[in-house]
């Protein structure tokens, strides 16, 4: 069949119908015009133009799968034409994968998601927050207490790279430096993506990990909490704890919280794989994995957020007092946000 | 390696193995195979391979427009707004390359990367229901430890570490390991999200076999000589015919007229093959209306 490159392929009507001198034949010739329409529709959904299907066609849509989806259960019993048979298995088959699929597009999708189904995925999964929440606050007093009683812990704690002269016995005007603004914005913006990139990457580690039950999860919450906390202690040390704190609830109340949420994913995974309930272990892991998936999405959009505040509102916002509000503010945004929005009623079916 | 009829015998088995069936809301019965482990591997390579390719380009397209390497750290980005800007692309173009490239795709209406369109296979649920984002969404999440970082692992990260970085290591090769445990090949991102890897492939019509010249005048077959096979032989024929080559019409040929007795002219072999097709095809589904059916020529 020649095809021009510009034109859609047309449907040629079957030869002769009666000519062929099989029964069986004659059954798929009568039928072949209906099968090429829904292919034709098919690779069209599947090239995702559906404006190429002309308005005939789409109303025939469903039609024509039933109808095709009939011929292949009657070709099944009366055709030995496996050719036949298999173009038409292939066929249903995609036509079943397009008008099973996916209805909702992205933005449909984005619509319903922050109407109250992450809202809602987080709901759901408090119980694990709760864990997590209690994990890693327990990981900050460990961090803390650690490097109070003995400082060589701060470096097998914190890695080098990480500390940039924020040492135990550091000189309190360093510190105070690396907790001051910058002049300008400049440069602050690749800070704030590399931040983003980073702090992204470790959560949905976080996440990934709780398929081993959750523990490297908790793991991986009490490590990065110690972090911090060994840092705090620093801080405090030298007597600058308020300001640290300050500098740190800009964007921590965010990105904090958005640890605690993968975290917090994770572990209901991990968790429903160990305690499945009455239902059998796929099963439970499935339907955990598709909200604890929601409310990673939540979590990668709370960190571009938290990588903003980061990058530059804590750079150039300097008093301790505008520091704090800001972050007192995110934070209750946040909780207000989670507590407060309901899916609507109506619900798609 | 083995000989050929026993890597076929175990490819096929191999086939049979991954074989299920999907009953739709129609109540029909649809067969789907199973994505095989060396196909998602061979699609993953392939994908790793675009996204790898099209950082080079990326970089080259840079290159082409003055602005090396090693212009890229970031103390020089402060005095050069363009070169900062470029600085935040590459960084968010890594981050979107590792997390949405694969959910991008497997998110549009074939639900499948490039890799896997290339290679024939595309993500489904499991339950015969709709594929939704989230599920989409859980099985790239969980590709991070399955895949990138075993990848950045070996690639320099971790041997040097002792004790540590063997136990990593064997946490890795967990899941890394993971689809060979069990029978749908499904790696952990899969569990999570409730999905499965299919073979999505796409047939075209052929043409109908018995449009041609009736010549059940010239070669009349009788019941014992069209006894002698069943589907299994018939679907043999078909796809001999289909193919048209001259010496294994010969060969085929041969073998029907040694079997059922005959003496065949030469030249005559794609008539007689015909006429003995549409012959043979006819019996067994007339047969297989009465709901008689002979698998093949054993039964």
């Amino acid at each position: 069949m020649a095809l021009s490159l510009f034109k859609t392929a047309e449907i040629t009507p079957p030869a002769d119908i009666e000519a062929a001198s099989l029964r069986s034949d004659r059954f798929r010739l009568e039928r072949e015009v209906d099968w090429q329409r829904l292919d034709a529709i098919v690779t069209a959904l599947e090239k995702n133009a559906p404006r190429r299907i002309s308005d005939d066609d789409l109303l025939e849509l469903p039609v024509l799968y039933r109808k095709t989806a009939s011929s292949l259960a009657v070709a099944r019993e009366t055709s030995l034409d496996a050719a036949t048979l298999s173009y038409l298995e292939a066929l249903v088959r995609r036509a079943w994968f397009q008008i099973y699929g996916p209805r909702i597009g992205l933005f449909g999708w984005l619509r319903r998601f922050f109407n109250g189904g992450w809202s809602q995925a987080v709901r759901e999964i408090w119980l694990d927050i709760c864990i997590a929440f209690a994990v890693m606050l327990a990981g900050l007093l460990v961090g803390w207490i650690l490097v109070g009683r003995d400082e060589s812990w701060f470096y097998s704690l914190v890695p080098g790279g990480m500390a940039q002269g924020r040492v135990p016995g550091a000189d309190p005007e360093i510190l105070r430096e690396t907790i001051a603004t910058e002049q300008s914005a400049e440069g602050l913006g690749v800070f704030a993506a590399s931040l983003f990139s980073n702090n992204t990457g470790v959560s949905i580690l976080a996440f990934a990990l709780g398929f081993a039950f959750g523990i490297p999860t908790l793991l991986l919450l009490v490590y990065n909490m110690a972090l911090l906390g060994a840092m705090l202690w620093v801080f405090a040390d030298a007597g600058l704890g308020w300001e640290f704190g300050a500098w740190l609830s800009v964007h921590g109340t965010t990105e904090i919280g958005a640890i605690l949420l993968a975290g917090a994913a994770g572990l209901h995974v991990g968790r429903t794989m160990a305690f499945p309930g009455d239902r059998s272990i796929l099963a439970a892991m499935q339907s955990a994995g598709v909200r604890a998936a929601q409310v990673m999405v939540g979590c990668t959009i709370m960190l571009i957020v938290a990588g903003l505040l980061e990058g530059y509102a804590r750079q150039l916002v300097g008093g301790t007092g505008s520091r704090y509000a800001i972050g007192i503010a995110m934070l209750v945004f946040w909780i207000g946000y989670f507590t407060l929005v309901r899916k609507p009623r109506e619900r798609e079916t | 390696m083995s000989a050929s009829a026993t890597t076929k015998t175990a490819f096929t088995n191999n086939a049979a193995k991954r074989a299920r069936r999907l009953i739709t809301p129609e109540g029909l019965s649809l067969p789907l195979t199973v994505g095989s482990r060396g196909a998602r591997a061979g699609a993953l390579m392939l994908d790793i391979v675009i996204l790898f390719v099209g950082f080079l380009l990326f970089f080259l397209l840079l290159a082409a427009v003055g602005i090396g390497l090693l212009d890229l750290d970031e103390g020089s980005a402060s005095a050069n707004p363009a070169l900062e800007l470029i600085i935040i692309m590459i960084i968010l173009l890594i981050f979107l390359s590792r997390y949405g490239y694969f959910m991008w795709f497997e998110l549009g209406p074939r639900a499948a990367t490039p890799g896997k369109r290339l290679v024939g296979l595309r993500v489904a649920a499991r339950d015969g229901g709709r594929l939704t984002a989230e599920m989409v969404i859980a099985r790239n999440l969980v590709r991070d430890i399955e895949v990138f970082l075993p990848l950045f692992f070996l690639l320099g990260g971790g041997q040097g570490e002792g004790a540590f970085g063997a136990a990593m290591f064997i946490w890795l090769a967990v899941f890394v390991l993971f689809p060979f445990c069990n029978k749908d090949a499904l790696r952990a991102g899969d569990v999570v999200a409730g999905t499965w890897v299919v073979e999505a492939k796409q047939a075209k019509l052929q043409e109908a076999m018995s449009l041609a010249p009736d010549r059940s005048t010239d070669y009349r077959f009788g019941e014992e000589e069209l006894a002698v096979y069943g589907e299994h032989e018939l679907q043999v024929l078909e796809s001999v015919l289909r193919q048209d080559r001259p010496e294994s019409l010969r060969e085929v040929a041969e073998a029907i007229t040694n079997k059922i007795g005959w003496q065949l002219g030469r030249g005559d072999e794609r008539e007689f093959l015909e006429a003995f097709y549409a012959a043979l095809r006819g019996h067994l589904e007339s047969n297989l209306r009465f709901g008689k059916r002979k698998r093949d020529k054993f039964s």
